[in-house]
């Protein structure tokens, strides 16, 4: 019983980074329908300017304290993804208002080869260690209520809730604000959110903000865990099947669906993986999101597309 | 009536616009005039959407040019339209599906709200003061459209002719001086119909707000409006009263298809 628990354990946390990088996409494609292809590029340019930065800052200003340095980069990275969104809004997004699905597709495609190319361009492409101070050591738990207690990775506890308390932040915003209200109207449709006067431009750098902001956390946790290299990039990959999973139109639904992915792979890795020879965790996720689309297109959570003709 | 007809607001001149090879509007100039209610009418396909499309800053005209209250353009966008206090209703109807009336009423509020993005995230008081305030505003129009008993339903919801009123007090919530109506009675039955009728002429009356609608139903434009504009595939055939309207020969043909082929009667 407390393997079971265990390996439910670790499946949640890894879920909620899955969640974290899933509901990237799910922002950009709400508030402007384009499937964004480069989610994965910007968790890999997020990571490698975090891990460059806190580099680089002790040396700059010279100071020794990590948490200072860690801190300072973090502003300085999540700065980089603001007018990372911005350029994207301004030089690319601006003039493709209204453009076919397909051509946004592409476009994100360039933007995701170009991001990869100009990141390890400007920030190297060795492999590089984010050292946020997590503790690498396991501990144990209930040990009075199941025999020699239950295991917990505390890098993964750390990390699960710091991705639950910025998808819980998120959503408040989401729901509680009127720029929150204003991005939920663009998602729903552009044409009346102009002509009550909300700013398509602004709310775009917001949404795509806000995806960095959620990359770059992501590209943290996952770098601190994996290093930082163009490995990275195909975290995306991972999250795909999460997004479809969920629906591509809801929040709650990339949550949900990022930990039944997590669940699922671990559980079916352990308790199945023996009978197929293993390695069911890696295409676990692929099966069960192919599986969602022949019974339900729109995934768990989203909405049923229905065109008026 | 207790409104004063004031000076020309908004006034279209030579306004052409083309989509490739197809003319949607051919040198089409009219004005209107400040608290009027003015109609564009004109069989299917005669370019009425495509006016209103103009003033609103959708599409560009290729030719012509729109003065707002002495203000020259030869462009606008949706965007600098709001900004300049005109709203606007949709034929098909544009809600945010997924947020409940009281939403979609308050995003009409936006250009209206100061507080920036920090600000909200964090709840400061001057956020959530304004928040209120507009709040406040809002239920005056949910009061005045007789709508407080759904204001907390998801519009995807509601039955149509609420829906059209949902549509409305959006565009109301951004206080206009112009409002433009795009068939605001369509597929309405005669109780809605109405009631649609009071709320436009109230909201005329009362806030002295200028309003340009298309209609179909000839009934109800030659009884609220004040002055008609009828297109035909694209060009003005008609300018004036109602009572003008009806008796200008062009328009009885372009409505009865005197001149045309049967096919085109309306």
């Amino acid at each position: 019983m407390s393997f079971f628990i265990e390996t439910l354990l670790a499946g949640l946390m890894v879920g909620l980074l899955y969640s974290l990088i899933a509901l990237g996409f799910v922002l950009i494609f709400k508030a402007s329908g384009v499937f964004n292809f480069a989610q994965g590029a910007m968790v890999l340019f997020a990571a490698l300017a975090m891990a460059r930065f806190s580099q680089w800052i002790p040396g700059w200003i010279g100071i020794e304290n990590k948490l200072v340095a860690n801190t300072l980069a973090f502003i300085v990275s999540a700065f980089v993804m603001f007018v990372v969104a911005w350029l994207i809004v301004r030089f690319v997004l601006r003039y493709l208002v209204n453009q076919d699905v397909a051509t946004l597709l592409m476009v994100t495609l360039g933007i995701a080869y170009f991001m990869e190319g100009f990141g390890q361009t400007i920030f190297g492409s060795s492999i590089y260690k984010i050292d946020v101070g997590m503790p690498k050591d396991p501990i144990f738990i209930l040990e009075g209520v199941f025999e020699g207690g239950i295991l917990l990775n505390m890098e993964d506890v750390i990390a699960g809730l710091v991705a639950a308390l910025l998808v819980a932040a998120l959503a408040l915003f989401f729901q509680w604000t009127s720029t929150g209200r204003a991005l939920r109207a663009v998602a729903d449709d552009h044409q009346a959110a102009q002509s009550i006067g909300i700013p398509l431009n602004r709310i775009w750098v917001i949404v795509w903000c806000v995806a960095g902001i959620t990359a770059l956390v992501g590209g943290i946790i996952w770098g601190s865990k994996l290093g930082v290299q163009f490995s990275l990039s195909l975290v995306a990959l991972r999250a795909l099947p999460v997004v479809i999973l969920g629906g591509l139109t809801s929040v709650p639904g990339a949550i949900v669906a990022g930990l039944i992915v997590g669940v699922g792979e671990k559980l079916s890795e352990v308790y199945l993986g023996s009978y197929v020879g293993g390695g069911i965790e890696i295409w676990f996720a692929y099966m069960l999101a192919l599986i969602v689309l022949l019974f339900r297109p729109q995934g768990l959570f989203g909405e049923k597309i229905i065109d008026r003709v | 009536m207790a409104r004063e007809i004031g000076d020309v607001v908004l006034d279209l001149k030579n306004v052409s616009l083309r989509f490739g090879g197809v003319k949607a509007l051919t040198d089409i100039s009219f004005d209107v005039r400040e608290h009027e209610v003015r109609a564009i009418i004109g069989p299917n396909g005669a370019g009425k959407s495509s006016l209103l499309n103009v003033i609103n800053g959708v599409y560009t005209p290729q030719e012509g040019e729109i003065i707002l209250r002495g203000e020259h353009f030869s462009k606008m966008s949706p965007y600098k339209v709001a900004q300049a206090g005109i709203a606007r209703t949709f034929q098909s109807l544009a809600l945010f599906k997924g947020m409940s009336a009281l939403d979609n009423i308050m995003t009409g509020r936006t250009l209206k709200m100061k507080s920036n993005l920090v600000q909200q995230a964090f709840r400061l008081g001057s956020a959530w003061r304004e928040e209120l305030e507009h709040r406040a505003k809002v239920e005056a129009i949910i009061d005045f459209l007789e709508i407080q008993h759904i204001r907390k339903t998801p519009v995807g919801r509601l039955p149509y002719g609420l829906q059209k009123r949902v549509d409305l007090g959006r565009a109301l919530a951004l206080e206009p001086r112009i409002l433009l109506l795009d068939e605001p009675m369509a597929g309405m039955n005669i109780e809605e119909k109405q009631d649609m009728c009071r709320f436009i002429l109230d909201v005329n009356d009362q806030f002295g707000t200028t309003i340009v609608l298309i209609e179909h139903d000839m009934g109800v434009v030659m009884d609220i409006s004040d002055r008609v504009v009828v297109l035909d595939y694209g060009r003005k055939i008609g300018d004036g009263t109602p009572d003008e309207v009806r008796r200008n020969e062009q328009v009885i043909s372009a409505y009865l298809g005197v001149s045309h082929t049967e096919e085109s009667a309306a």
